[in-house]
């Protein structure tokens, strides 16, 4: 499969490398696979780290090493919403294994596994950050935080409906 | 009710936005600086200050900033480091969040006593809405001059752009992060050169923390004399605290370094104390890579004295019986807690974020999550205990950068204050499973490995 920005995606790389002097388009690199990665399934395929050398100008191992040094960079196909559970000492001592639990039963699946319909999966994180409002996950963008049982319950509720519509 | 500094107009409504933070006297500090000062003496205000770098190392920033180099025609760099990964801490995510313009004064003052013009707030990748508010700042900030070419009049030019990184704790490691703004996997480096004479592009580069910048506010504000006056000792100023773990009030608190340990975990003002009336365990003071510290050496020294919330009563005793004030990430552990498995999460974090550069780092962090995953797991035995503490003590020193000494002293401070606990699990690897040691420790709380 080949990949190709269209013109907002193109635009907004072109304002990401105008951060950098000249000839330092390379700096780009970590903003240009957020990009990518968001613009398409969520995941990095060999083709599109390809293209984003060329785009940068720089050769594809420079651009493997970096999409595997990065944990928010994936390199195997996800789900369309992934649960990233933090599983650190914070978030443990405030109940992260009893909801890491329950996401795993409530979804029939185990941490790096993705759900048969493609909607879910799951990751088990280190520190996000969240540490006075554990435990929490990450989704997308969002940061949900204080999570019970009961809140799990609903988020999956939740994100289940923007596919079903 | 302590003085606040950077927090002080956080319950502002609306103080997010540029209209409401100007009007309540934002941007002062600019005017200020740019038209009355100059960078040297804003450099010296800073040195008066007596500020110390709040990312966890304590550094003094007005000697950092001396230091940078300033060679004929070439750039100079200001990095914002907000890549706030230490588990425990999250108060920079919430400086950011809730009063974004305070950063960008900060920055737009320090880049114009460093000469930089382009400078750079390396944010972890996780938090991505926080960048959008940040973007969102700058555009105001621009839209009102404080951004651009010829600041106030004065010819000064100031950019401020924002760069996420993508998942990696080494990153808050200055010259992993200046690896990464330049696109590259987050292997720090070997210093010298220190950034100051090469860091970004090979360019003089100062890497501040977030907190430490919206402090040069204040400072400037106020001078430096004044703000050193608030504080104790070598601790000046206002700390940024955040709380977690096992309290009734989590959260960012401001300090001014004179209170006690006592007061802040129980005051209502502050932790409120221990979520369902349990009883304190162990506290992790100053971001999981400090050492824990069991509740009594925790509320007094060694010697008795209390123990103070700042930089030097924190680490009074040295590792023997005291920690740091590190990064301000405040963990609070009550008597359900066990300290093996506390210990094993975090020794797992090290490993997982150990960049593999360096050997003792890269194997050690290993070992040593597989040796405290085998006592947490009923499989231990007592010579473990002994291979884990020979483990840290090799890695300790012995790495580029300081991630080795992180996942070492975890380890070693849990041995050292908790190795009853470990016995104990390793001599009842059934009950250990359904059940916890609690509070048994207090016998006899400190022991020191030979």
């Amino acid at each position: 499969m080949t990949y190709t920005f269209n013109e907002t995606q193109m635009a907004e790389l072109n304002r990401l490398v105008a951060r950098y002097p000249e000839g330092k388009q390379k700096s780009a690199l970590l903003p240009a696979l957020h990009l990518a990665q968001d613009s398409f399934d969520g995941w990095l395929p060999t083709e599109l780290m390809d293209y984003i050398a060329s785009l940068l100008k720089i050769e594809p191992i420079e651009v493997y090493e970096v999409a595997s040094f990065y944990s928010m960079f994936n390199l195997k196909p996800v789900g369309k919403f992934i649960f990233e559970v933090c599983q650190t000492g914070p978030c443990m001592i405030s109940g992260s294994d009893d909801i890491i639990a329950y996401i795993q039963e409530k979804l029939a699946i185990k941490p790096g596994e993705t759900t048969k319909d493609g909607v879910f999966t799951l990751k088990l994180v280190e520190c996000l950050g969240a540490c006075g409002y554990a435990p929490m996950m990450q989704v997308g963008k969002i940061f949900r935080e204080h999570l019970t049982k009961e809140k799990v319950d609903s988020i999956i509720t939740e994100y289940r409906a923007t596919v079903t519509n | 009710m302590g003085v606040k500094l950077l927090l002080d107009k956080a319950n502002v409504p609306g103080i997010r936005t540029y209209e409401v933070y100007r009007r309540e006297g934002g941007y002062r500090s600019v005017e200020k600086a740019l038209k009355e000062m100059n960078p040297e003496s804003i450099v010296e205000e800073v040195k008066k200050s007596g500020l110390r770098g709040r990312g966890g190392a304590g550094f003094p920033t007005g000697m950092k900033w001396s230091f940078i180099a300033k060679p004929e025609g070439v750039p100079r760099h200001l990095v914002c480091n907000a890549d706030e990964s230490e588990p425990g801490t999250f108060k920079d995510r919430y400086l950011m969040e809730f009063i974004p313009h305070l950063l960008l004064e900060g920055l737009i003052v320090s880049s114009f006593a460093l000469g930089a013009n382009d400078t750079y707030i390396y944010i972890r990748g996780e938090y991505a809405w926080i960048t959008d508010i940040l973007e969102e700042a700058i555009n105001e900030a621009k839209a009102n001059g404080w951004l651009g070419k010829n600041i106030l009049g004065t010819g000064f030019e100031c950019n401020i752009h924002v760069q996420r990184g993508a998942g990696a704790y080494i990153c808050g490691e200055e010259t992993a992060l200046i690896e990464s703004l330049e696109g590259k996997r987050g292997n720090p480096r070997i210093k010298p050169p220190f950034p100051a004479i090469q860091g970004l592009w090979q360019r003089p580069t100062v890497v501040n923390n977030v907190e430490t910048l919206a402090a040069i506010v204040p400072i400037i504000n106020m001078g430096g004399e004044e703000y050193a006056k608030i504080g104790v000792g070598r601790s000046t100023g206002t700390k940024l605290i955040s709380a977690c773990g096992n309290i009734n009030k989590p959260g960012v608190y401001e300090i001014d370094m004179t209170i006690s340990v006592e007061e802040f975990i129980y005051s209502d003002e502050y932790c409120g104390g221990i979520k369902g009336g349990k009883q304190l365990k162990a506290c992790i003071p100053g971001g999981s890579s400090v050492p824990i510290l069991p509740a009594n050496l925790l509320l007094k020294t060694a010697t008795g004295e209390t123990r103070y919330m700042n930089y030097e009563s924190l680490s009074d005793g040295g590792f023997a019986t005291g920690s740091m004030l590190g990064s301000g990430g405040f963990i609070v552990l009550d008597e359900d807690q066990c300290i093996v498995k506390n210990t094993l999460t975090l020794a797992r974090f090290y490993r997982h974020e150990s960049c593999g550069q360096c050997s003792p780092c890269r194997e050690g962090t290993g070992w040593m999550e597989k040796i405290l995953h085998k006592i947490e797991h009923g499989q231990g035995t007592i010579a473990d205990i002994d291979l884990l503490w020979d483990i840290q003590r090799k890695i300790e020193g012995n790495t580029i950068c300081p991630l080795g000494d992180a996942a070492a002293w975890p380890v070693a401070a849990a041995i050292r204050h908790f190795r009853d606990e470990f016995e104990w699990h390793i001599n009842n690897p059934v009950l250990s499973q359904t059940s916890n040691f609690g509070l048994q420790h207090y016998a006899d709380p400190i022991h020191v490995p030979a």
